[in-house]
């Protein structure tokens, strides 16, 4: 195998040995809690109940059908083929729903929320810190600066701050959920209307707190390569300006990138909190229930999924890395 | 390493990141001399009191007071009587009777009374539900007892007939010196769900949320640093394990891994210092990442081949012809630890995953105690917003020192 299909291979390869560690670590961490969240739901359904032979044939039977009779590594495998067909199991806090179940309502929401929020926050850093580098000035002074102090903000703490200005004081956006109470799902036009006065603060408190950090990083990379060698000879054989721009933003862009790849887990983990502050019926709020209901079928799969999903989005940028960065190329060629 | 102080000191980022984190720090050892509180006293029986300073009822009415030529202002005399439910029944009144509002602002209480008194009369020709029709007439009669200045008697009762006795009338001119009266309370931000004082209790969580990032900062720099040594400068089949192990975890999201193992560790372990602990476990890939590929880089210069060819031990080497040119590099990286650490701590106590106590407040303890009892939906502002703004502050201010140290140790960033 030459080129990109060896350098795709090993990248693949890689990221389904770490799908692997992800999985047994999202198995076996949850399991290790003290304590027995079968013996709360047996306690539940026995309420009135004193037959010491009638409280322990409960208890087996529950412990039979969540498995949690049988040693870990059985449990393991037998979690691992129900996985695989897409059945993760029954969820503790809010049996007997299905954890996929849960989790199919709250992928969605998740996804629709972060996916775009950071990709237009990192877009609008990167075009901020690219000015600030070559224009100077109020940009580097001021604006970004501010960007800066802005992007110190926790994400739940950005969002607190917008629902305490446009929610409770101005009163021009909804405070909680991702919807109106009154309404149901479906495609009409007052949903997405709802739905769409309901993305815009969390879609922006995600956008505003990423723009600081990614701006920063860009000015320092647009300003080594300003100075680097190529741009002065550039400049010594006359090549027009905005060209000299374009190589230049195009070389800083490509460990920005690696950076955002590498600070991925990081934001997905803050802005799930933010997701909280809202009630936006995401991931965030599942694995909050998941928490508080000691409810580790649940949580062991929502922690699995975001990871599934940073996986996918690094994999995914890698590949995007290695088409635009030449050098990937070559270098898989020798 | 004066020189190097000095010229650190010189970078204006550092220098101002530097100002505010210390700014902070003295504040947070200062201000208990200057208070009598305690951070986990509950003082108030309820949730969310405003910030503001509190008398003694009781005190003010036994106290003699002094007349002022200052009569109470009628206005905010009716603006303190009038309850949210009152307004309701005001724009009610107006929306009934087609009397045009729009042009004020229905949260200005003086103008809607204003509005009401030139157009409420009690024979209204319009139909409405009893509930209405008694809560216009109780409007009518707050507002006219408000406009008469009746003052407020105070009765006694007699001990052996258990009559009320009038002893005395407190007019709308009769005012109270604060410095005569003992029991005056100031809470500059108010009290918590718990009724606890929160300033106080903000200085005490600032002082814990920091030891837990510096716990969890100095952890994750020292696995960090020496794996990374370990792999940069041994190389080989301890390299390759390292750099797995590192790679994996940098996938993985760290922040998912402070989860699971946060969740595993259960409930009655889990006080203040165990969780800096797990968050300093946790923490390290990316520093063990950079510090490999700085010491990679290091490794074939002249001075180590020179030391080597000299027959010093691997430990000297690292110590003298190493570590000095990446210190630098560590304090940096130390930094930004300690700035994580803090704001994984507050992430995680948000999920329910942080400090399992209540004997102690952290910045993230705070957060999540204000969300439960939602204060960011009743705009308890003063239960959340001055936590936030720490971690900002302590975010902010840390990451400025460190780019202030990244333009010195790193010329070409400077312009």
């Amino acid at each position: 195998m030459k080129g990109y299909k060896k350098y795709y291979f090993n990248k693949i390869l890689w990221y389904l040995l770490t799908l692997v560690c992800a999985v047994i670590l999202n198995f076996v961490l949850p399991r290790l809690m003290p304590g027995d969240p079968v013996a709360s739901i047996a306690a539940n359904s026995l309420a009135g109940v004193t037959d010491a032979t009638q409280v322990q044939k409960v208890y087996a039977e529950y412990a039979a059908k969540f498995g949690t009779d049988k040693p870990m590594w059985e449990q393991f495998f037998i979690w691992l083929g129900n996985a695989l067909h897409g059945d993760l199991g029954q969820s503790f806090s809010q049996y007997p729903r299905e954890v996929s179940d849960i989790l199919a309502n709250a992928i969605p929401w998740t996804l629709a929320l972060q996916l775009p929020a950071i990709i237009v926050g990192w877009l609008l850093g990167n075009i901020l810190g690219a000015i600030a580098a070559y224009m100077k000035g109020v940009f580097d002074k001021a604006i970004l600066p501010a960007f800066m102090f802005i992007g110190s903000f926790p994400a739940f703490g950005m969002a607190t701050i917008l629902l305490f200005i446009f929610a409770i004081k101005l009163q021009i956006a909804p405070s909680a959920g991702a919807y109106g109470f009154d309404l149901l799902p479906s495609f009409s036009p007052a949903f997405i209307k709802s739905v769409l006065s309901h993305y815009q603060l969390p879609f922006w408190s995600i956008v505003l707190i990423t723009i600081g950090g990614q701006g920063i990083g860009m000015r320092s990379m647009a300003i080594y390569e300003l100075n680097a060698d190529y741009v002065k000879y550039s400049r010594f054989l006359g090549i027009k300006d905005n060209k000299i721009v374009g190589y230049v933003f195009r070389n800083a862009m490509l460990p920005q990138i690696t950076g955002l790849a590498l600070s991925l887990g990081t934001m997905i983990g803050g802005n799930m909190v933010a997701e909280m502050m809202f009630s936006y019926p995401g991931l965030g709020m599942a694995m909050l229930s998941a928490v508080t209901g000691q409810d580790y079928p649940l949580l062991s799969a929502c922690t699995l999924i975001i990871t599934i999903m940073v996986l996918i989005a690094n994999l995914a940028l890698e590949i995007i890395y290695g088409i635009i960065d030449p050098r990937v190329k070559a270098q898989q060629q020798d | 390493m004066k020189n190097t102080l000095n010229q650190v000191f010189h970078a204006p980022k550092f220098l101002i990141g530097f100002i505010i984190f210390v700014g902070l720090i003295g504040f947070c050892f200062i201000y208990p001399f200057f208070t009598d509180k305690g951070p986990l006293t509950m003082y108030g029986n309820g949730n969310f009191f405003p910030p503001g300073t509190y008398v003694n009822r009781e005190e003010v009415v036994e106290d003699d007071g002094y007349t002022l030529n200052i009569e109470r202002n009628a206005e905010t005399k009716i603006a303190a009587s009038l309850g949210d439910n009152e307004i309701k029944g005001i724009l009610t009144y107006f929306d009934l009777a087609g009397i045009d509002y729009s042009g004020i602002d229905t949260n200005d209480k003086v103008a809607l009374v204003d509005l009401w008194m030139e157009n409420y009369s009690s024979d209204y020709s319009f139909k409405t539900t009893t509930a209405n029709k008694k809560l216009f007439a109780r409007i009518q009669s707050i507002v006219e007892k408000a406009q008469k200045d009746t003052g407020v008697i105070i009765a006694e009762k007699n001990a052996e007939t258990g009559e009320l006795e009038q002893s005395e009338t407190i007019t709308g001119t009769s005012y109270s010196n604060t410095s005569d009266l003992a029991s005056v309370i100031t809470f500059v931000l108010g009290t918590d769900n718990f009724g606890r004082d929160v300033l106080t209790e903000l200085v005490s969580a600032t002082k814990a949320s920091l030891r837990i990032g510096l716990l969890a900062g100095c952890i994750a720099t020292t696995i960090g640093l020496l794996l990374g040594l370990l792999a940069g400068y041994v190389g080989g089949v301890i390299d390759n394990l390292i750099t797995f192990v590192t790679n994996l975890f940098t996938v993985i999201p760290s922040f998912i891994i402070l989860i699971l193992i946060s969740y595993s560790v259960g409930d009655s372990a889990r006080g203040v210092t165990v969780v800096g602990i797990i968050i300093g476990c946790t923490a390290w890939p990316w520093t063990t990442r950079s510090v490999r590929s700085q010491v990679i880089s290091l490794r074939n210069r002249d001075h180590v081949n020179l030391s080597k060819l000299s027959g010093h031990s691997m430990m000297r080497i690292i110590l003298t012809d190493i570590l000095p040119y990446i210190a630098s590099y560590v304090v940096m990286a130390l930094i930004l630890q300690i700035s994580s650490g803090v704001l994984a701590e507050a992430q995680l106590s948000m999920i329910g995953l942080g400090p399992a106590t209540t004997k102690q407040a952290t910045l993230g303890l705070m957060m999540q105690w204000a969300t439960q009892y939602s204060a960011h939906l009743n705009g308890a502002w003063w239960a959340y917003f001055p936590v936030v703004i720490t971690i900002a502050l302590m975010t902010f201010s840390m990451n400025l020192m460190n780019q202030g140290l990244d333009q010195v140790f790193n010329p070409q960033l400077r312009d």
